[in-house]
C-alpha cells in the first residue's frame, strides 16, 4: 500500500503528516502528525492520487497580448503536469476568445479540458 | 476643469473594488485612472490559481478574478482612463494626469481613493555585490515577460527570496522547460504561503535553502553564476560556507514596497513600518476625503482581503461625498505591542463602527502556541489562541462596537503573549 510524508496545505500551519496504509482503519490509511481532522482526507489523496489544477499560457495571434492564460477545468494527476505542458505548448489561438472557451479537449485523456482563463 | 464625485487612482483589484462599491453606494460620477493599457493590474499576469477562495468560495486564476470585477465596472458604466499617468494630486483634490490622446489634463474630485498598489524591491534595494550583467529580474517582471509578453527569461535559474511571486515563478519556469536550481532565503523561515512551498517547490523537487543569501554575482554581459552563502542568526554570511551556482538568470523575490509618491505629494501621513498611509476605520488617510486601500496601504498576502478592504474604502468615500459633515469624538489609536509589527487601521472613530471593526496585523517572527491579546490599559478586550503565527500570514482580529465602548484611554494595544 502507498505511504508517504505530506505537508498539509489546508491552513497556514502546514503540518507534516505521515500516511501509512492500514487495513484496520475505515479509510484504509492511518494519518499521523495532523493537528486537526481537516488534514486527513487531503493527506490520503496526496499519497494515493495527488492532483492539481494546471495553469499556463498558449501563443496568441493578432492581439497586443502575446500569451493567452489557460487552465485545466478540473484537477489533473500531478505526474502528468509536464506531459500536459508538451501538448499545451503546441497550441496557437486567434482572437477573439471568451473566458471559458475550450482550447484543448480532454487533455491526455484525463477528462479535463484546457480552457481560456480570460477574455481577449 | 471637469469635476467628479470620486477619482480612483489605480485599476488593479483595489481600485476596481473601490470604484464599484462607491458607485453602488450612490456616488454618481466616478472616474478610475490607470497607467497600464488594460484594467486588472498585476492580476492580469497572475495566470496561476488560488484567488477568490474567500470572496467567491471558488478557486480562480488572477485573470479570472480580475475579469469578474472589470465586467461589473463596465456594467455599472463607471468611467475609466487607461494609459494615463497621474502626476500630482493636491490637498484640494485637483488631479493632474497625462496621456497620449488628451495631453495634460486636470480634474477635480470631491473624494480621492488611492489604490496604486506596490512595487518590487530590486537588486539596488538589497545591495547584492558583484558585476552588473543582464539576466537579473524581479520575479514580477519575469512573470509579466513570460505570461503576457511571451518572452522566456532564461533556462537555468536561481531565485533569491521565498516570497510568493518567486515561488510561483519557480513553478512557472519549470513548467516552461527551465531548470530552477535553488531558491535561497536569508531568513530562517519561508516568506510565502505554505500552499506555494508545497505546490510550487516540493512538487517539482526545487530545493529551498533557508538561512542562505547571495554574496556575489558573476558575469560580464549575461549573468554566469552566483555565490550563495549560509548566514548566521544576524543574517551575516558565515566564513567558508559558500557554494557557487552556475545560472543564466537570477530572479529576486525579496519584498514589496507600497507605492506612495502621490500620497506624499498630497501630504498624507505615512506609517514608517508599512510604508503606506496612516488610515482610520473607514480607510480614510490623515487628509480629509483622501482614502486609500489595498497594497498601497500595506502589502496583503491574499487578494480577497484587498477586495474587502477596498470595498470598505469605496463605501466610505461614497458616504463622504454625499455627506453631512459629522462631528466625531477623539479617535482610539491602535498600538502594535510585543511581537506585532504593525496594525491597520491606525485609528478608530467609535461613532463610525456599527457592528465591528477588523484589525489587520503581522507578527514580527514565528510564534507557536501563543495568544493575541487586545488590551486597553490593563483591561483585556479580546484574547485569541493561536497555534501558529508567522510574518508571512496576515492576522486579523475583529473587535465589536460593544467592546470598543470599554476602551477608556483612547488606545488599544495588541500583544503576543
Amino acid at each position: 500500500m502507498e505511504k508517504g510524508i505530506v505537508t498539509c496545505t489546508i491552513c497556514p500551519i502546514g503540518c507534516s503528516m505521515e500516511v501509512i496504509g492500514a487495513r484496520s482503519s475505515d479509510l484504509g490509511y492511518l494519518v499521523k502528525g495532523n493537528r486537526c481532522n481537516r488534514g486527513i482526507e487531503y493527506a490520503i489523496a496526496e499519497v494515493t492520487n495527488p492532483t492539481r489544477i494546471l495553469t499556463s499560457t498558449v501563443r496568441l495571434n493578432n492581439a497586443n497580448l502575446r500569451r493567452l492564460p489557460v487552465r485545466t477545468d478540473k484537477p489533473v494527476p500531478k505526474n502528468l503536469m509536464l506531459d500536459c505542458m508538451k501538448v499545451i505548448n503546441l497550441v496557437e489561438v486567434d482572437t477573439p476568445i471568451a473566458l471559458g472557451t475550450i482550447i484543448i479537449e480532454d487533455i491526455l485523456s484525463t477528462g479535463a479540458n484546457v480552457i481560456s482563463s480570460r477574455t481577449v | 476643469m471637469k469635476e467628479y464625485d470620486i477619482a480612483v487612482i489605480g485599476g488593479g483589484p483595489a481600485g476596481l473594488a473601490a470604484a464599484i462599491e462607491a458607485k453602488k453606494h450612490g456616488a454618481e460620477a466616478v472616474l478610475l485612472i490607470d497607467r497600464d493599457k488594460e484594467l486588472g493590474g498585476i492580476l492580469q499576469q497572475c495566470v496561476h490559481s488560488g484567488f477568490g477562495l474567500h470572496i467567491f468560495r471558488e478557486e480562480l486564476t488572477g485573470t479570472e478574478y480580475a475579469e469578474r470585477f472589470i465586467k461589473e465596472l463596465k456594467e455599472l458604466r463607471i468611467e475609466y482612463k487607461l494609459d494615463t499617468m497621474v502626476l500630482n494630486i493636491t490637498e484640494e483634490k485637483v488631479i493632474s494626469m497625462v496621456n497620449k490622446t488628451e495631453g495634460l489634463v486636470n480634474i477635480k474630485a470631491r473624494a480621492v481613493i488611492l489604490a496604486m498598489g506596490c512595487r518590487e524591491r530590486t537588486r539596488g534595494a538589497i545591495n547584492i555585490p558583484g558585476t552588473r550583467p543582464s539576466g537579473i529580474f524581479t520575479a514580477g517582471t519575469a512573470q509579466r515577460f513570460v505570461n503576457k509578453e511571451g518572452y522566456m527569461v532564461g533556462r537555468n535559474v536561481v531565485i533569491l527570496g521565498s516570497g510568493d511571486i518567486g515561488m510561483i515563478m519557480a513553478r512557472r519556469l519549470t513548467l516552461e522547460g527551465a531548470r530552477v536550481r535553488v531558491v535561497a532565503e536569508a531568513l530562517p523561515y519561508p516568506g510565502g504561503l505554505v500552499r506555494n512551498i508545497v505546490q510550487c517547490l516540493e512538487d517539482y523537487d526545487i530545493p529551498l535553502l533557508l538561512n542562505h543569501t547571495i554574496v556575489d554575482i558573476k558575469g560580464k554581459d549575461r549573468i554566469e553564476g552566483v555565490t550563495i552563502a549560509e548566514v548566521d542568526e544576524n543574517r551575516k554570511p558565515i566564513a567558508g560556507r559558500l557554494q557557487y551556482y552556475e545560472c543564466d538568470t537570477l530572479l529576486l523575490s525579496v519584498g514589496l514596497i507600497p507605492e506612495n509618491e502621490l500620497s506624499k505629494g498630497i501630504g498624507v501621513k505615512l506609517d514608517p513600518i508599512t510604508g503606506g498611509p496612516v488610515v482610520n476605520e473607514s480607510m480614510e488617510t490623515t487628509v480629509n476625503g483622501i482614502f486609500a486601500c489595498g497594497n498601497v496601504v500595506h502589502v496583503h498576502d491574499l487578494v480577497d482581503y484587498v477586495t474587502e478592504e477596498s470595498r470598505k474604502a469605496g463605501r466610505n468615500a461614497a458616504s463622504f461625498v454625499k455627506g453631512k459633515a459629522a462631528e466625531y469624538g477623539l479617535p482610539i489609536s491602535t498600538k502594535p505591542g510585543n511581537g506585532i509589527r504593525y496594525i491597520v487601521p491606525h485609528f478608530i472613530r467609535q461613532d463610525k463602527v456599527e457592528h465591528s471593526v477588523d484589525l489587520f496585523m503581522r507578527v514580527d517572527k514565528i510564534f507557536t502556541n501563543k495568544k493575541l491579546v487586545v488590551k486597553s490599559g490593563d483591561t483585556v478586550i479580546r484574547i485569541i489562541n493561536k497555534a501558529y503565527m508567522r510574518p508571512g500570514e496576515m492576522e486579523r482580529i475583529s473587535i465589536t462596537a460593544e467592546s470598543l465602548k470599554t476602551v477608556d484611554n483612547l488606545s488599544l494595544t495588541v500583544d503576543v503573549e
